[in-house]
């Protein structure tokens, strides 16, 4: 990514979705934030012109209230439409937590998710293994590598039918899943009862990605760690990356 | 309501003969139904502070960083650099003992609701809890329901829960407390307050619909003791609906930024009725309002019922007609319903429409200010003594080994996750110090400062002597403050206590509120506000009467702050303070024996503040490798903590002039346990100057080992007590 210190360098243009009930939409656009070379501005759920943006942030919280199944008034609001078109133009959508569900009930990635197998909500720090580092979401870290980065839900049980795990499986959709430290997926290690301990899934495309854990958690030391920085720098290398190419 | 009905109005409405007469003067007439109503409320214990105004006066409320003390939605203090806290507890004591869920829920959205009502953007909440013993079915029921209350409310808000306390004895069986303190960051020239201003400005409400539920919620729920009819009052529980609320708090915040309000406050404990009229008040203006205009979300309902109902996540805000549309704009854009329901006027009344009728006229200073207050002849109950208990009270048990493990064990020791993982302690990602620690360090984005924050409540000890104990409390949580390298700036108090109007109950109340007055002028931390919960009694049984202490401090520097875990082989561990432990309404003593009695030990103030200032001086100069205040459980459970935390053994070495289960288990006010590195023992001896610190060992190996007497008093492994610490509440709740 080296650039001469001389050239004009496009900053990467991110966009954080604000749904009524969002309340990681300040976390997620301060953590982007903290990079150089970034511009970020806020997306108001009623908007539908998704103009000049590199990424699109779905992020976590209670969309609605998600009184109903989470994510499933989300998905109807106006600017799913929107996000649907850019992703559809090979635009970068990242969802996080209450973003992850909005994806799936929105259909943008297979699978749905249950209530945590406990029947709690669970903040806790975990581990996760990445399964793949070659989507633009996960290049700067090293094929499985053991991450340390929070979960916040109570509906993050995933779950897939036996032929769309296969699917997953094959294409190496499976992008992030729930270890210990020694980075096996153990039962203990799952805290919500996923299936196959998935955390994470990509699109057949590679650039829609959700996860339920929260990678803008840990992106400073003085809060407890830095491990999911890693995320939205893959982020940015693969966007200058891409405009270099062009 | 059968067989009421000879009953004159007033006495059903909970008011006294007497009260109903200064009414009655007050108006220059009888008050129609919809007025008595009104009054009835704003008269009530809970909305009036009829036994504890008085007695309230003694508390220090000012300082110089306190920018707003009592009598506003919540204190502010100045933090430097332009920025200011907003801080206050309250309690839910009542709503949730009836139906823990939304009780619990409703008080997390109100206390929010008075944070946000200032103008600042609530940053954490903290959750001191009080249940009766996990053996009882229905307490386990109640402490399920509460955690699940507080984490739908506060996760849904993008509020970090990140402290707090959870305590089980059986006094609190018939009556749990569940306090809640909200804590908001607001820079200092957009700080809002309630003062309705400028005749002819429009008062705006907006936020939810008002229906009936909650009806008589401060009245008859938190105004009277719990009796057969308890279950008959689940209907004057509130509901909670967090998804309004977050979109309430961000359209406040919004006509903030754009400078829209003349004055914001919430609906809390008589709804419409108290907040037009406290509003009014503030500013001595009048208010006219027209509650046909009120959305409502049942048909048929009363005026009175309009102006009392407690129907959640409602704002009122006084605007100019030049800024309405503004203002209502901002509504619309988070969905709110927002009516102008009236206007300011300069008549001093609170007076009430309905369309064009006139359904009630009253002065608002008799209804805010005229509640009448009563003293009541306070007496020293027989629990109380003079003399603790002979140190041989007890028979020396055979082994502390097993001792110090009941106590890990014990639901008031044991560790918390299973509680604090339910609830986000992580969103808005400024936890410098995750919960299970001395106290939660938020940072502040962009600064180096942070705030430190905890509660502390000690009800087993207030019970023995209330003075001592409400001393202990502000010093406790003074400690855990500083264990952290804070300094502490203010004080929130939750005074959660039986009725008043016995004089037992009065005397524990009057006692707690003058210890406690003395122990924060010591400290100079000003109280800022709070509340006060009566009547916490079911068929005659009290509480344990628990003044429990919210405390802010300021962090100068995040990347310096103390934890309890200790870190390195070899650190020498300290000892702090010259406090002599006693068994008198300890941790120790209820678990081994089930009594609670003696009398405890008193804090010294003045020994306190310099221990104190010493823990942060050294945290400060990075000589601190742990510091853990001792506490429930005596110094040998303040060791364990550390070595669990920190995955590390110590040797510990004490001295002999107590018996070895007292040095162990005793509690006393004043001692802090600290390491540091070797090198660094003669610059904290230095900085120590002449305060009592005496080496007791050093971190080293697998094992907790404390000598006392010449003998291996506690000898066990670090594993073996963090698995029993660690698995006990959540064995308790499912076992």
């Amino acid at each position: 990514m080296a650039v001469s210190p001389q050239t004009e360098v496009t900053p990467v243009r991110f966009g954080v979705v604000v749904f009524p009930g969002s309340n990681c939409d300040a976390d997620s656009y301060d953590a982007v934030r903290s990079f150089a070379g970034v511009d970020a501005r806020y997306l108001w759920h009623k908007d539908t012109e998704l103009e000049g943006l590199d990424c699109i942030i779905l992020p976590g919280g209670f969309s609605y209230g998600d009184y109903l199944r989470c994510g499933a008034i989300a998905r109807f609001s106006p600017i799913m439409k929107g996000v649907r078109r850019f992703a559809d133009d090979g635009g970068l959508v990242i969802g996080i937590c209450n973003g992850f569900q909005i994806l799936l009930e929105a259909g943008m990635l297979p699978g749905a998710m249950h209530q945590n197998e406990g029947l709690k909500f669970v903040c806790k720090q975990v581990n996760l293994r990445v399964e793949n580092n070659e989507t633009p979401f996960t290049a700067d870290y090293e094929r499985g590598q053991v991450i340390g980065v929070p979960i916040a839900h109570h509906e993050g049980n995933y779950f897939i039918d036996e032929t769309g795990l296969a699917e997953l499986e094959a294409n190496g959709q499976v992008v992030v899943r729930y270890c210990d430290e020694e980075g096996e997926t153990t039962p203990a290690s799952n805290p919500n009862g996923s299936l196959g301990n998935i955390a994470g899934v990509c699109n057949r495309e590679g650039n829609v990605f959700g996860l339920m854990p929260h990678p803008e958690r840990v992106c400073d030391e003085i809060v407890g760690g830095t491990d999911g920085r890693a995320v939205f720098e893959s982020i940015i290398s693969a966007v200058a990356g891409k405009a270099a190419a062009s | 309501m059968s067989a009421t009905g000879q009953k004159p109005a007033y006495e059903l409405l909970g008011l006294k003969e007497k009260e109903y007469r200064g009414i009655c003067d007050a108006m220059g007439r009888e008050p129609n139904y919809t007025e008595l109503a009104v009054f009835s409320l704003m008269w009530s214990e809970h909305c009036g502070y009829k036994h504890s105004r008085p007695l309230l006066k003694n508390l220090p409320t000012e300082g110089e960083r306190i920018l707003q003390g009592p009598g506003e939605n919540a204190g502010i203090i100045d933090i430097g650099d332009g920025l200011a806290i907003a801080m206050k507890i309250e309690s839910h004591n009542h709503p949730s003992a009836i139906e823990p869920f939304q009780g619990a829920a409703t008080g997390i959205g109100g206390i929010v609701r008075d944070i946000f009502a200032m103008g600042a953007r609530p940053i954490a909440n903290l959750d001191p809890l009080h249940f009766g013993s996990l053996e009882k079915p229905r307490q386990k029921y109640l402490l399920e329901g509460v955690v699940e209350g507080i984490a739908a409310y506060g996760n849904c808000m993008g509020i970090p829960t990140i402290a707090g306390e959870i305590h089980f004895e059986d006094a609190y069986e018939g009556n749990c407390l569940i306090n809640v303190m909200c804590v908001g960051l607001v820079e200092q020239d957009k700080i809002l307050r309630a003062k309705a201003e400028g005749p002819g400005n429009l008062v705006l409400l907006f936020g939810s619909t008002t229906g009936r539920d909650g009806i008589g919620g401060a009245s008859i729920l938190a105004s009277a003791e719990f009796d057969e009819t308890a279950q008959e009052k689940r209907p004057t529980v509130q509901v909670g609906d967090p998804f309004t609320e977050k979109k309430l708090l961000e359209a406040c915040l919004e006509m903030r930024d754009k400078g829209l309000l003349v004055a914001l406050q919430d609906l809390g404990a008589a709804g419409l009725s108290s907040s037009s009229s406290e509003m009014a008040s503030k500013g001595g203006v009048g208010i006219d309002m027209d509650i046909s205009r009120v959305p409502l979300r049942e048909q048929g309902m009363e005026p009175f019922e309009i102006m009392i109902s407690e129907s959640q996540e409602r704002m009122l805000a006084v605007v100019t007609p030049e800024l309405k549309d503004e203002a209502l704009a901002v509504c619309e854009k988070w969905d709110l319903d927002a009516v102008i329901i009236g206007k300011v006027t300069d008549t001093k009344r609170l007076r009430v429409f309905l369309g064009e009728e006139m359904v009630a006229d009253m002065p608002v200073d008799a209804l805010v200010d005229d509640a009448p207050t009563y003293i009541v002849e306070a007496v020293r109950p027989a629990h109380e003594v003079d003399e603790p208990l002979a140190e041989d009270h007890y028979r020396l048990p055979s082994d502390l080994n097993e001792t110090l493990t009941t106590l890990l064990r014990s639901p008031n020791i044991c560790d918390k996750r299973w509680v604090y993982e339910q609830y986000d302690h992580m969103v808005q990602t400024n936890n410098a110090l995750w919960p299970g620690g001395e106290a939660a360090v938020l940072r502040i984005k962009g600064r180096r400062s942070g705030v430190a924050l905890t509660t502390d409540g000690n009800g087993r000890r207030c019970y023995l002597d209330p003075r001592r104990g409400a001393r202990a409390a502000v010093a406790e949580a003074a400690r855990n403050l500083s264990c952290t390298g804070a300094k502490p700036l203010a004080v929130t108090n939750c005074l959660n206590f039986g009725n008043p109007e016995k004089g037992e109950i009065y005397h524990q109340f009057k006692e707690a509120v003058e210890g406690m007055a003395e122990a924060c002028e010591a400290f100079e931390t000003p109280v800022t506000g709070g509340n006060v919960s009566f009547y916490n009694e079911s068929f005659g049984q009290a509480i344990y009467p628990n003044p429990v202490v919210g405390m802010m401090g300021l962090v100068e520097d995040v990347s310096l702050i103390g934890t309890t875990a200790f870190q390195d082989e070899g650190d020498t561990v300290l000892l702090l303070g010259n406090a002599r432990a006693a068994i008198d309404g300890s941790e120790y003593q209820l678990r081994i024996d089930g009594e609670v009695a003696g009398r405890i030990p008193d804090v010294d103030l003045e020994m306190e503040k310099k221990l104190q200032l010493l823990v942060r001086e050294a945290i400060l100069e990075g000589l601190v490798k742990s510091a853990h205040d001792v506490s429930d459980g005596g110094l040998a459970c303040c060791l364990a903590e550390s070595a669990i935390a920190g995955g590390r053994g110590a040797v510990i070495e004490l001295g002999t002039d107590q018996r070895p289960d007292l040095l162990l288990f005793g509690e006393a006010p004043g001692l802090i346990v600290v390491t540091v590195a070797k090198n660094d023992l003669e610059h904290f001896a230095q900085l120590a100057l002449d305060l009592p610190v005496s080496v007791i060992g050093r971190v080293e190996g697998d094992r907790l080992v404390i000598r006392a007497g010449g003998a291996d008093q506690v000898n066990l492994p670090v594993e073996q007590a963090a698995q029993a610490w660690g698995a006990a509440l959540e064995a308790l709740v499912h076992g």
